[in-house]
């Protein structure tokens, strides 16, 4: 099988003067976890957006699984989209389901499933990112920011899909439920086999989760493993990780006085 | 499509599967291990490596399949190691877990019980309304202390958008009401001869009911609605909240000028309805029954009196009163989900129609008791 799972090549994305992409290129590796970095406004969300299928790009391609989602016809493009799952910055959760109707949506409309099966498969994929079981029947606004983000996951998960993509998934939690989330997902990619693509400004998660980092600098993308692009010449890319919030992940280690906490 | 290939040995089941266990066939899967023979004596032994594929809801299926045999105690081996797939099921639902997937079931219907909740219900909402009336009065006495804080240019918006924007449609109803009416008297007074009636029926229609009544219940679904809606989205989105936090009192903010607003606005939509009203009345006697317009207007300056014109201006702001406060009210009633919103706007329709009739109905009673 293939190995590249997402090929994103030479895509250009406009909106009316204002070029955000120019040409942008991404690979992402079966098995890879892959932070991608940016600073507010350079496009982050649009790419993923251009990746997920809801955006059409003004030039270039997008494969997932070595298929072009940019040329696919309306059903050929439902059936890729059953191949992914996706959570969104704020969870984006249905108000009007409970948690357990949200998991089942999807196989409510992709897959024709008996009662028992999907009820069994949604309590499987809650207790799986860490939900109780009575967390199935509240509704999402009776639900803590750390638990919408993991009924997120759940639902994201529903399809058994094989990649992952995921808008921010620790903003807006606190620091402990945040890398309590990391290691959630650092989890899954494990036992699962994922392969995770996420959005991220959390320093934190991109050194517990990503192997390998892309940067969106100058409507382009920079891609190496996490250890090298520290020491990217970029000036963005410096003041990112060896900035005052970065400091502290700045080889060598210094020896004394930099408190680890966040 | 075969998933499980059965053969049994010396009391013993050997389970192979095949195909691809995914999500995708989950149905057929289980149908499949329904199917199986109950295993002896001897136990089960699985060997999953001929599977094409084998995700987490096939390791699901097969774990609950596998707790009856494992209940009773038979012993189930596995070719090779443990399947990924099946020890992670394992791990998250773990054997203790399992009690707690019952959920704790819903009350069985019981009619007294439906009863009392449904009143208890009622009352609290009913309380709620009072205390949120009450609470738009108050702040109402508070806000005429100076202008700014009536917040003229939030009601100039609010005439504009229940007002101004409504006046073709209010003007349409109108007149289409008014061709019904003439229409309709016509075609009973003309058997008896009393043709020139039909102008005291549409004057007097138009002006005391239904030219105030109309445009009233074209509002209610048009502004009440909007109210509830606006309301009720600023109060998903937290912003009634953040309006509260920032020393802003949001009933001033908020609902008093949409009260007022409206209260301005209702009474000058009635008066274009009732020329309109009029002015079609008029033009179906000319067209329909050949009177002309100085006789109508003659007809018509005889059979109204003078309070027949302000008995029907005067309905308009308290019928604005109440459309304005249950579209507020279920507004801001809205919590958590986007179903509340439509639900609570739905309400807030349904609600305000019903007052107005109420209201009008009273208010016919009065006039007659004061004959007016």
């Amino acid at each position: 099988m293939d190995s590249v799972m997402v090929n994103v090549q030479g895509i250009v994305n406009r909106f009316g003067s204002q070029l955000v992409h120019d040409g942008l290129d991404m690979q992402v590796q079966r098995g890879d976890v892959f932070g991608i970095v940016g600073g507010s406004g350079s496009g982050k969300s649009v790419l993923l957006r251009t990746i997920l299928g809801l955006r059409r790009p003004q030039a270039g391609a997008v494969q997932l699984s070595g298929q072009d989602i940019t040329t696919l016809n309306p059903v050929a493009l439902r059936a890729a989209k059953a191949g992914y799952g996706v959570t969104f910055q704020h969870g984006a959760l249905f108000s009007a389901l409970t948690v357990r109707e949200n998991i089942q949506l999807p196989m409510l409309e992709h897959l024709r499933l008996p009662l028992d099966v999907l009820d069994g498969l949604a309590m499987l994929k809650l207790r799986l990112v860490g939900l109780p079981a009575n967390a199935a029947d509240k509704y999402p606004s009776q639900l803590s920011g750390g638990m919408i983000k993991r009924a997120a996951l759940a639902r994201a998960l529903a399809l058994d899909p094989p990649l992952l993509f995921l808008d921010e998934p620790t903003s807006g939690l606190d620091p402990i439920s945040a890398a309590a989330f990391d290691d959630l997902i650092a989890y899954l990619q494990h036992e699962l086999a994922l392969t995770v693509v996420m959005i991220t400004h959390d320093l934190d998660s991109i050194f517990r989760t990503c192997n390998r980092v892309g940067v969106i600098v100058d409507r382009h993308m920079v891609v190496d493993d996490l250890a090298r692009i520290v020491d990217h010449p970029h000036p963005w890319i410096q003041s990112y990780f060896h900035g005052v919030r970065g400091r502290r992940y700045a080889p060598p280690a210094p020896s004394t006085g930099v408190p680890h906490g966040t | 499509m075969t998933w499980i290939v059965a053969t049994a040995s010396a009391e013993r089941l050997n389970l192979q599967l095949q195909g691809r266990w995914v999500v995708a066939h989950a149905g057929d899967i289980r149908a499949a291990l329904a199917a199986l023979p109950e295993p002896g004596t001897g136990g089960l032994h699985i060997d999953v490596s001929h599977a094409a594929a084998f995700d987490l809801a096939g390791a699901w299926l097969l774990d609950d399949w596998l707790r009856s045999p494992i209940q009773a105690a038979l012993p189930v081996s596995f070719e090779g190691e443990l399947p990924d797939g099946l020890r992670l099921v394992r791990d998250t639902l773990g054997a203790g877990n399992r009690a707690d997937q019952e959920q704790d079931k819903e009350h069985p219907f019981n009619p007294v019980r439906l009863l009392g909740e449904t009143t208890i219900e009622r009352v609290d909402d009913l309380r709620a309304g009072v205390r949120f009336v009450g609470r738009v009065a108050v702040t109402f006495a508070r806000a005429c202390v100076s202008l700014r804080r009536l917040r003229p240019i939030s009601i100039v918006r609010h005439v504009w958008d229940t007002g101004f924007t409504a006046v073709p449609i209010v003007a349409l109803v109108a007149f289409l009401i008014s061709i019904i009416i003439a229409y309709l008297s016509a075609t009973q007074l003309r058997a008896f001869g009393a043709d020139i009636f039909v102008v005291d029926l549409v004057t007097v229609g138009v002006l005391r009911e239904l030219g105030v009544l109309l445009t009233a219940i074209m509002i209610a679904g048009r502004s009440g609605s909007a109210f509830a809606a606006e309301i009720g989205s600023m109060k998903l989105n937290e912003e009634i909240d953040a309006l509260d936090a920032s020393g802003v009192d949001s009933t001033e903010v908020l609902i008093l000028p949409r009260i007022i607003g409206l209260t301005i606005a209702l009474p000058l939509l009635t008066f274009i309805a009732d020329i309109v009203g009029l002015a079609g009345g008029a033009l179906l006697c000319q067209q329909l029954l050949d009177m002309p317009l100085q006789q109508f207007i003659n007809r018509a300056s005889s059979a109204i009196a003078p309070t027949t014109f302000w008995v029907g201006i005067w309905k308009a702001p308290v019928f604005a009163v109440l459309i304005a406060l249950s579209g507020c009210y279920r507004g801001l009633q809205v919590r958590g989900s986007s179903r509340e919103l439509g639900r609570l706007t739905t309400m807030a329709v349904v609600q305000s129609i019903f007052l107005v009739l109420l209201a009008d109905a009273l208010f016919a009673v009065l006039f007659m008791e004061i004959d007016v």
